[in-house]
């Protein structure tokens, strides 16, 4: 086909099916040329690194630590039925669905009355909601540290009431109280973002056809917020069951999750290749996960 | 027998604003009432306060004898039609009228009949499976219908229910909203701004402004003897001529014309002649009016509405709407004519603020 001329915005013509066809291939390169730098960046800091994960988890780590791209085997991959590595997984896994469940059941009443409050509230205490990403995640974790730690606020208090010196650093408890504290505003605002879309006029409905307020919610708030809970749950989820951070402040050695295990692999037993590995189980574990709980709650969202 | 609703002093605050303001009402069993008035006026809170949607400030608020005004909604034997239906946009048809009856504990398979049968009634058979948003409007008017009506409620609510319907749509559903309420013989409550939807649908209404109840009568005493100026100008059509009170016979207005009009309002009162365009009568200047009241005008425009032309005449000071029938030989008055309206003295009303 010849080239149309496009008459600029002065020329008056009349339109013919030719000009119009050009108009649309103009308007979608233009619309590709918006996306080129995003396409470009993830192409070059996502795609390709992945593929390098990816050839090294097939790869052997020779003997000085370096790794040797000839000879592929999936030796890596077996070691991950090994019981150390089972018990990480598996313990990664339950804390980081425990910390899921526990944003979702501390959020959701939340999210709830922020979502009924006036205007005004509801920013106000968006913000506040906000304002522990203002300080530096490391810091903040550090913190809990010190009100966990020995001397600490917290075990004053437990001496105060009578229950002893306890401690709670370094332990499993301490991991999700910081994985919690971390990841609750993942949960608090798609869930906040879904319940403010529903008409209330809804839970008014179902309470004049005879519903008490704890059948209203199962009912009709609940199946209706499903999509802000499935967008929650996958922002709390995923990045707790990669946590690097958290574990490592707040849970010592005693209590080494996957974050922590690939950590090591790479900096430390200098073994790329099963580092490799596991990093890309875990991401094979959160894309199941997300797919799965997008499926299941699949035509709400 | 005992009614329906019992209203007794009824006041709703919200703050400093008050929106229903010590109000009396009594719904008769098996009546067809509406509350109608301007939007704000405070029908829509008195339905909910009914409903058990908002608990009044204050006041008694007896459904069938039994006071109710502080029990939540699922306690109360009534149910509304929400404006723009509020269906439960995840649940099928079906589901939607079963809601009820299912949380009332009915079971299933009786639930699933009866709703079923709700469906037939409002002439949606076939549509059951089908979601909300794949429904028409006139069609979730419908199922919104069905899942009030299947309750069985001792007084059904409505609250703007054919607002969001077109034109035609409205007055077929008016038409069998009527029918189905004296089928049912269940008291309807209606909430309507549209004073036309309330005059053709409803047994007796109450017209309502300011949080106030200003008139409760049949639609043909609210419309031929309205209480206030208020009233007479919220129903139908009206021209109001403002004046005083000479006697009790006559009304001297504002241009000291005196018109007859019969009121016990004490001489010197402000009031209107209330004078609906239908019942004016225009004509010329020079023919004899046997016992009519008449005052004398020119022609402004004439706006043609098909089945009849209203004419703006101009009246010294104001401008008299007259309705015109349009009827085969009706006399055509140009703009500019010099005429004179004339109407019945028994046809006007006298109105106080």
């Amino acid at each position: 086909m010849t080239a149309v001329k496009l008459p600029s915005d002065a020329e008056a013509a009349v339109a013919t099916p030719e000009f119009e066809a050009a108009a649309i291939r103009q308007e979608s390169r233009r619309g590709f040329l918006l996306a080129m730098p995003s396409y470009a960046y993830l192409v070059l800091f996502f795609a390709v690194p992945l593929v390098i994960v990816v050839v090294y988890s097939f790869a052997t780590r020779n003997r000085f630590g370096g790794t040797d791209l000839s000879g592929w085997n999936l030796a890596s991959y077996a070691r991950l039925s090994e019981p150390i590595v089972r018990d990480i997984l598996f313990r990664s896994l339950w804390l980081a669905l425990l910390t899921t469940l526990i944003c979702l059941v501390i959020a959701y009443p939340f999210a709830y009355y922020l979502a009924t409050r006036t205007p005004v509230v509801r920013n106000l205490m968006l913000v506040f909601v906000m304002i522990p990403f203002w300080t530096n995640f490391l810091v903040r974790n550090y913190a809990w540290r010190v009100i966990l730690g020995n001397d600490g606020p917290f075990t004053d208090v437990t001496e105060a009431i009578g229950l002893g010196e306890r401690e709670l650093l370094f332990s499993k408890t301490a991991v999700v109280l910081g994985l919690v504290y971390s990841f609750l505003p993942f949960m608090i605002l798609p869930l906040y973002a879904a319940i403010e879309r529903i008409d209330k006029r809804l839970l008014e409905a179902s309470r004049d056809l005879y519903a008490s307020g704890l059948q209203s919610f199962r009912k009709v708030l609940l199946p209706l917020s499903m999509p802000g809970v499935i967008a929650g749950s996958i922002l709390v989820f995923v990045p707790s069951l990669g946590a690097y951070v958290t574990p490592d402040i707040l849970g010592g050695s005693k209590t080494t999750l996957l974050g922590s295990y690939i950590v090591t692999q790479f900096l430390t037993a200098r073994n790329w290749p099963f580092g490799a590995a596991l990093s890309f189980v875990l991401m094979a574990v959160m894309l199941t996960t997300t797919v799965v709980y997008f499926r299941k709650g699949g035509r709400t969202l | 027998m005992t009614a329906a609703v019992e209203i007794t002093g009824i006041t709703k605050r919200f703050g400093d604003v008050v929106a229903v303001d010590n109000i009396d009402l009594t719904i008769a069993d098996g009546e067809f009432f509406a509350l109608l008035g301007p939007s704000g006026c405070g029908k829509t809170t008195t339905l909910r306060m009914i409903a058990g949607l908002e608990f009044p400030t204050q006041g008694s608020l007896k459904i069938f004898g039994d006071e109710v005004g502080t029990l939540p909604p699922n306690k109360r034997p009534v149910n509304t039609v929400f404006q723009n239906y509020a269906l439960f946009p995840h649940l099928n048809a079906l589901d939607n009228v079963a809601f009820g009856l299912k949380m009332q504990g009915v079971d299933k398979s009786t639930a699933r009949k009866r709703a079923l049968e709700t469906i037939d009634l409002v002439q949606l058979t076939g549509m059951d499976a089908r979601k909300p948003s794949e429904l028409s409007g006139g069609q979730q008017q419908r199922v919104a219908l069905a899942r009030a009506l299947v309750n069985q409620p001792k007084v059904l609510l409505l609250d703007e229910p054919l607002g969001a319907l077109d034109l035609k749509l409205r007055q077929e559903m008016q038409g069998e909203l009527k029918n189905l309420q004296q089928n049912l013989g269940v008291s309807f409550v209606f909430v309507t701004h549209d004073q036309e939807e309330a005059l053709t649908m409803s047994d007796r209404m109450a017209v309502m402004n300011d949080g106030k109840l200003l008139q409760v009568g049949s639609p043909e005493e609210i419309y031929e003897h309205p209480a206030n100026r208020f009233v007479a100008d919220f129903i139908g059509q009206t021209n109001l001529l403002e004046g005083r009170v000479l006697d009790s016979e006559t009304v001297c207005l504002a241009n000291g014309a005196h018109v007859t009009g019969t009121s016990d309002l004490p001489m010197g009162t402000e009031v209107a002649v209330s004078l609906r365009p239908e019942r004016a009568h225009l004509g010329p200047r020079d023919e004899t009016h046997s016992r009519q009241a008449a005052v004398d005008g020119v022609v402004e425009s004439v706006t043609y509405l098909g089945n009849a032309r209203v004419y703006h005449v101009r009246f010294d000071w104001m401008v008299i709407e007259v309705r015109e029938e349009n009827r085969p030989g009706a006399t055509l008055h140009e703009p500019g004519t010099p005429v004179s309206v004339s109407w019945d003295p028994s046809a006007v009303s006298v109105v106080a603020d």
